[in-house]
């Protein structure tokens, strides 16, 4: 984000653009990541629910999209939340 | 009923809640406010009380709020909340010439107010102005994330804590077990305002929380949902959030329930209900407590707790239905 001067800062120094925390990339926090089998995925979407930084997609026909890698913290919780192993946590290089 | 496809759906084309804030990998809360949030439907203005929450979802200048977001100390949510909601109340009374154009255009939308607060900024700080927004029956839904303990300034007890658990202000050593009381039902105490509806809900069944947080916003007046978040300060490893909650459930230390219009309904029984351990063992809060007989003794106190009010639920629950 630029910086601003005194003069260009909202009243009360509220924010005044919504979702401008997709400015910082959280993804480097990571030291695992998920990797994806395709081959097992049932596209239950229970990843895409249980991920705390909302990084993996669903498709408009319901099928799961790409996982967001700018995000992902690695914190596991859709490896462990998937039904049928179809996430595996590989370290992130 | 809502499908997990629907509700993922749902959540991303409303992108209230942005990923790139700084909670710790594995977090609960963010799933719990995007499930809140897409009950809610478009207009709805959040009000957020101090807290983990608050802290690491606006570092300014940055923010990960997509709809209107008010915060205010750790005591006053609720009040705040009030505020905005006798607003909007006002502006639906008034004669639409007589508006400015921002009040014409809120005259003729149907906006929801939610609180999202911490248990320390619910349980403890905000319980007076929780009480008395219930009170006066503001339109409103208050979210408790509940992960007992003051998490965001590095896990103060709090009076959700639950009985044994070490935290910095009652830790564990060779006097003292941990906390040495049990926690408070803060439900119970919302249940005293002869509110609407209130219901308790935990991070892995996302689908029954969005049931219930949908339940709430259609009831005029208050209602209260609390809902288990675990936290990575419990010591557990952060993949496991949604393992621990669950197992919260199914050893009825977390049981998963509602009250509607004074009717309680459990929505979700376990079929074997497992030993209060095996939700105690995984966390390295209660690790002192598999050390000596002092603190088996907490645990057999804690299965104790855990029963009475898992047969007092069951018992309710009958009570209420009856004919």
């Amino acid at each position: 984000m630029d910086k601003k001067t005194s003069k260009q800062i909202p009243i009360g120094g509220i924010i005044d653009k919504p979702k401008t925390s997709l400015l910082n990339k959280t993804g480097d926090w990571k030291k695992m990541r998920p990797v994806i089998d395709e081959s097992k995925c049932i596209h239950c979407a229970k990843c895409v629910l249980s991920c705390p930084e909302n990084c993996i997609a669903i498709k408009k026909d319901g099928k799961r999209g790409d996982v967001n890698l700018d995000f992902c913290k690695g914190c596991g919780i859709c490896a462990k939340e998937c039904p049928v192993g179809a996430i595996t946590m590989v370290e992130d290089k | 009923m809502i499908t997990p496809k629907e509700l993922a759906k749902k959540i991303q084309k409303q992108e209230a809640f942005a990923s790139g804030g700084r909670w710790c990998a594995g977090c609960a809360f963010p799933m719990i406010v995007r499930t809140i949030l897409a009950a809610a439907g478009e207009n709805v203005v959040v009000s957020n009380a101090t807290g983990c929450l608050e802290v690491t979802s606006t570092i300014y200048p940055y923010t990960s709020w997509g709809v209107p977001w008010i915060h205010n100390t750790f005591e006053n949510a609720a009040a705040t909340l009030s505020g905005a909601e006798a607003a909007y109340d006002f502006i639906q009374k008034q004669d639409e010439k007589n508006l400015p154009k921002f009040g014409k255009e809120l005259k003729n939308k149907k906006v929801k107010f939610v609180a999202f607060g911490g248990d320390g900024g619910t349980y403890d700080i905000g319980l007076q102005s929780l009480s008395g927004a219930l009170e006066r029956g503001d339109d409103f839904v208050y979210v408790c994330y509940d992960n007992g303990a003051y998490m965001n300034t590095g896990n103060q007890r709090s009076s959700a804590s639950p009985l044994g658990s070490s935290t910095t202000t009652a830790p564990a050593g060779k006097e003292h077990l941990g906390k040495e009381e049990l926690r408070k039902d803060l439900l119970k105490i919302a249940l005293a305002h002869n509110i609407p509806y209130v219901a308790q809900g935990a991070v892995h069944d996302l689908i029954d929380l969005y049931n219930k947080a949908e339940k709430a916003f259609s009831k005029k007046g208050p209602a209260v949902i609390d809902v288990l978040s675990p936290c990575v300060n419990w010591k557990i490893a952060p993949g496991t959030t949604m393992e621990i909650s669950r197992i919260a459930a199914n050893t009825c230390f977390w049981p998963l329930y509602e009250v509607d219009e004074g009717k309680y309904k459990i929505t979700y029984k376990p079929s074997k209900k497992l030993k209060v351990e095996e939700f105690l063992k995984p966390q390295g809060r209660f690790k002192h407590l598999f050390k000596n007989a002092k603190g088996k003794k907490i645990i057999e106190k804690t299965q104790k707790e855990v029963d009475r009010r898992w047969e007092e639920l069951q018992e309710l629950e009958i009570f209420t239905n009856r004919k």
